[in-house]
């Protein structure tokens, strides 16, 4: 068992100020992850120079990864910090090497281990990802959905915008409007809602807009990086081919 | 009336479905959020949300909902706020559906409903088992909407610190804190409305969200408004214990046929199946922690001699379990490691939700004018003990009741806050800046994280299953003392940007003074009821108790009082769940 766990951390102490490392040692315990080691160290801010530091800001909220918040470089690879068992980590890379915990890279830096994630629910905004209900009042049953349908959408809808496809994704850069994996799903899901269907033709013109489907370069690393195994890029191929066939019929029709 | 405007706080269900309802009467929102909305507790919510939609072909009925969940709330609740509830349920279902939530279908595509505790009907519609998940994301939907319309305006990564409460004693908005600037600032409304769920942190460890300190009804208790039901805390049966929290494992594992059993004699023991032969597994939560508790600290037969036992699903099929249960059992593997289709799961009782809370009538309108509260930070619909799948409903209907009251409120006044709450507003900016100035130059020996983890821990052990009354009155000298103690922290974090720590000793304060009134309130309550239950006083006792503790914030210490319940309806019968009910 090993004794200790030996942390290095990328700091920053607000937006524009230069990033620095720290590195702590905390003690050991079994069925620990990633936030209650961050938790132990807020309880004693000792550097492992034995001087005493600021408590590393992060974010996190529910701790059983369905709020998305707690989403980090943990090794380099984006993920919930608090699904990340110390255990995991050391079986794969041993309990020698330091666990190297960054923010993510492709979003502002507020300070420490925290971003700004705005980006991501204005790209929700841009797709029009909700329905144009005429009320919220109450008229009666009538909705009738096939389990087939509700089994294929419902993991989109587990979706927490956690930001990691987006942190995968290399069209997801500086110079891109790329709205990323999550949101291209999304429209697939309220797409298929029988309601939401009526009104699928703004949501397929929002997704060919500038920074729309086009963008993906078929990385697949969305895929690969989510943690609610959602099947990003079956969904961005399936919204691709709905994308060009409604191009193709706005531009036979417009004619 | 023109140019109004409200102020909601928590961007929860309650919260969110306030908005909607404000907004579709056509005035302005300002919604404050510690967290981008969508990363609010109400996701942590699993199994379902109930309502009587009757079509399993079990006779059903809105009338069955309500007497459930009057006697399941061992007849503590205000019936007629109930009543109404349970006959709203229904259409609040059926308009979610509308707006895309994506619940497990039957066959011919309807709804499908499961069973859930303290029931004997399928009640509860539900998407796999993140039901919360998938309401708060419809909510979220349509609130973002609503602001892209310009009808509401999101304020995410805020923090409430005061409410406004001009001369005349009427709510006029609120004070509020910029997480990352620290920036203090006032928002005039002309209703405010507090919607911030639980206080789960009250406990340290619980199988809530980081946020849940109860911080804001904390705040708004010590502004004046009374705080109702403190002592009646619901500690969910199965939940997986953490170092850094008890994650919750719902109650639809057993709604879909799991088992609860440990060891007896080497052989398996299904206790809760013996004890309770007329509902088995299903019995509502007090009931079923309790037997946990008996089972292993009492007789000392908890699995591997732990405080354990096993939830088992093992003999349900594995399509089923997918298709029903995937999200809690994708959290109990990645947390735990064992794969809950092949292994037992093992669990264990832990904090989870507040009955109690701010103290409103029937309009969701605390003593303040002015001032609403919904959500699981009221205390109206769940009486001594709440049912499996009645949060989301009640944080729902709250949510549709204190919208359109707010607006009510507001069109019967004279002026609004824009005009009356300035000078309050500005006053209480300059306040709060002097709190904030004092907390970063405290330098004390106590660090605010262990002291809250300490304060947790007696609270664990004091105010949990099983409540004595010496404990109890020890319980509140240690929180005189903590509150003593708080006043030596050390501010350890000296950035003056994005500082959590200096609100974390904010909400460890409110923590501590909600503390008080859940211990002391406990201490009151000679009797058990739902989940308060004391072996001195084992029965329920109507004729002492069959009444709202109100708590009222004095300097030394809460002032309570007693507030008759409504029981016009439905007369108070004993509450048992070894044999059917008597409806």
């Amino acid at each position: 068992m090993p004794a200790y766990i030996h942390l290095k951390i990328k700091r920053q102490n607000e937006p524009n100020a230069k990033p620095y490392w720290q590195e702590f040692k905390i003690p050991y315990n079994p069925n620990m992850n990633v936030v209650s080691a961050l938790m132990v160290i807020r309880q004693n801010p000792v550097e492992i120079s034995g001087k005493v530091v600021d408590p590393v800001v992060w974010e996190c909220n529910c701790l059983e990864e369905v709020c998305g918040a707690c989403t980090m470089l943990i090794n380099g690879m984006p993920r919930q910090a608090c699904s990340a068992l110390i255990d995991n980590i050391f079986k794969e890379k041993g309990s020698e090497k330091p666990i190297i915990l960054e923010p993510l890279s492709k979003f502002p830096t507020i300070r420490d281990l925290m971003v700004d994630r705005k980006v991501m629910f204005d790209n929700l905004k841009k797709v029009k990802a909700w329905i144009p209900v005429d009320g919220t009042w109450d008229y009666g049953s009538g909705l009738r959905i096939s389990e087939e349908t509700q089994q294929l959408v419902y993991p989109i809808s587990r979706c927490m915008t956690c930001g990691a496809c987006m942190e995968a994704c290399p069209n997801v850069n500086k110079k891109s409007k790329f709205i990323g994996p999550s949101s291209i799903a999304q429209v697939r899901l309220l797409n298929a809602h029988p309601i939401g269907a009526m009104h699928k033709k703004m949501r397929l013109k929002a997704l060919i807009q500038k920074g729309g489907i086009h963008e993906c370069g078929n990385a697949q690393n969305c895929k690969r990086v989510c943690p609610k195994n959602i099947n990003l890029t079956r969904h961005i191929a399936y919204m691709n081919r709905e994308v060009n066939s409604y191009a193709l019929r706005q531009f036979l029709e417009e004619d | 009336m023109k140019n109004a405007k409200v102020i909601i706080v928590g961007g929860g269900l309650a919260g969110l479905m306030a908005a909607m309802k404000i907004a579709e009467k056509q005035v302005k929102v300002d919604l404050i959020s510690l967290v981008p909305v969508k990363r609010s507790h109400s996701v942590c919510a699993q199994g379902g949300i109930n309502a009587a939609l009757n079509t399993k072909g079990e006779d059903d009925s809105t009338w069955q909902h309500f007497d459930d969940t009057i006697y399941g709330g061992d007849f503590l609740a205000n019936q007629s706020p109930v009543k109404n509830m349970c006959e709203a349920a229904p259409g609040i279902i059926y308009a979610m559906e509308r707006m895309g939530v994506m619940f497990n279908r039957t066959p011919e595509g309807l709804m499908d409903l499961r069973l859930f505790g303290g029931v004997k009907k399928r009640r509860t519609a539900f998407a796999g088992a993140t039901t919360g998940q998938q309401l708060l994301y419809t909510c979220d939907e349509q609130v973002r909407r609503l602001e892209d319309l310009d009808f509401v305006k999101k304020y995410e990564g805020w923090e409430f610190i005061e409410a406004i409460i001009d001369e005349a004693g009427i709510c006029r908005g609120c004070i509020a804190q910029n997480l990352a600037s620290m920036e203090i600032k006032e928002f005039l409304g002309d209703a405010l409305i507090i919607a911030t769920g639980g206080a789960g942190m009250v406990y340290g460890k619980s199988t809530n969200s980081t946020i849940n300190t109860g911080s804001a009804a904390s705040i708004v208790y010590q502004q004046g408004a009374y705080y109702a039901n403190a002592e009646f805390v619901q500690i969910h049966p199965t939940s997986m214990l953490g170092d850094d929290k008890n994650r919750l494992m719902s109650e639809s594992a057993r709604g879909d046929g799991g088992r609860i059993w440990t060891y007896k004699n080497g052989k398996p023991w299904y206790f809760l199946e013996e004890m309770y032969p007329a509902y088995g597994n299903l019995v509502p939560r007090d009931i079923a922690s309790r037997a946990i508790y008996q089972v292993c600290v009492e007789m000392g037969l908890g699995i591997d001699g732990k405080n354990q036992v096993y939830l088992d699903l093992t003999h349900l099929p594995e399509e089923y379990l997918n298709k029903r249960l995937g999200g809690i059992i994708d959290i109990y593997q990645n947390f735990y490691g064992d794969n809950p289709k092949k292994v037992p799961m093992k669990i264990f009782p832990a904090i989870h939700y507040f009955m109690g809370g701010i103290h409103v009538n029937s309009n969701h309108m605390t003593c303040i004018p002015g001032l609403f509260a919904a959500g699981e930070c009221d205390y109206m619909y769940h009486g001594a003990n709440r049912l499996g799948a009645n949060s989301l409903l009640s944080a729902l209907y709250s949510g549709t009741v204190v919208g359109p009251a707010a607006v009510n409120y507001i069109n019967s006044l004279d002026s609004l806050a824009a005009e009356k709450g300035q000078k309050s507003g500005a006053q209480g900016v300059k306040h709060q800046q002097e709190i904030h100035n004092k907390i970063t130059k405290m330098h004390g020996t106590e660090n605010p994280y262990a002291l809250h983890a300490e304060m947790g821990e007696e609270m664990t052990q004091n105010v949990f299953i099983v409540r004595h009354n010496k404990n109890l009155a020890e319980n509140d000298q240690k929180l005189q003392e903590y509150l003593k103690r708080w006043e030596n922290i050390n501010m350890l974090d000296n950035n003056s940007y994005s500082n959590q720590t200096i609100m974390y000793v904010r909400q460890l304060k409110n923590m501590m003074e909600l503390a008080r009134v859940i211990t002391l309130g406990a201490l009151r309550r000679n009797e058990s009821r739902g989940s308060h239950y004391k072996p001195e006083f084992p029965e329920r006792d109507d004729e002492n108790f069959l009444k709202t503790t109100l708590a009222a914030w004095r300097p030394n210490g809460p002032q309570f009082s007693w507030e008759d319940v409504d029981t016009s309806i439905i007369k108070p019968r004993k509450r048992q769940y070894s044999k059917p009910k008597e409806v």
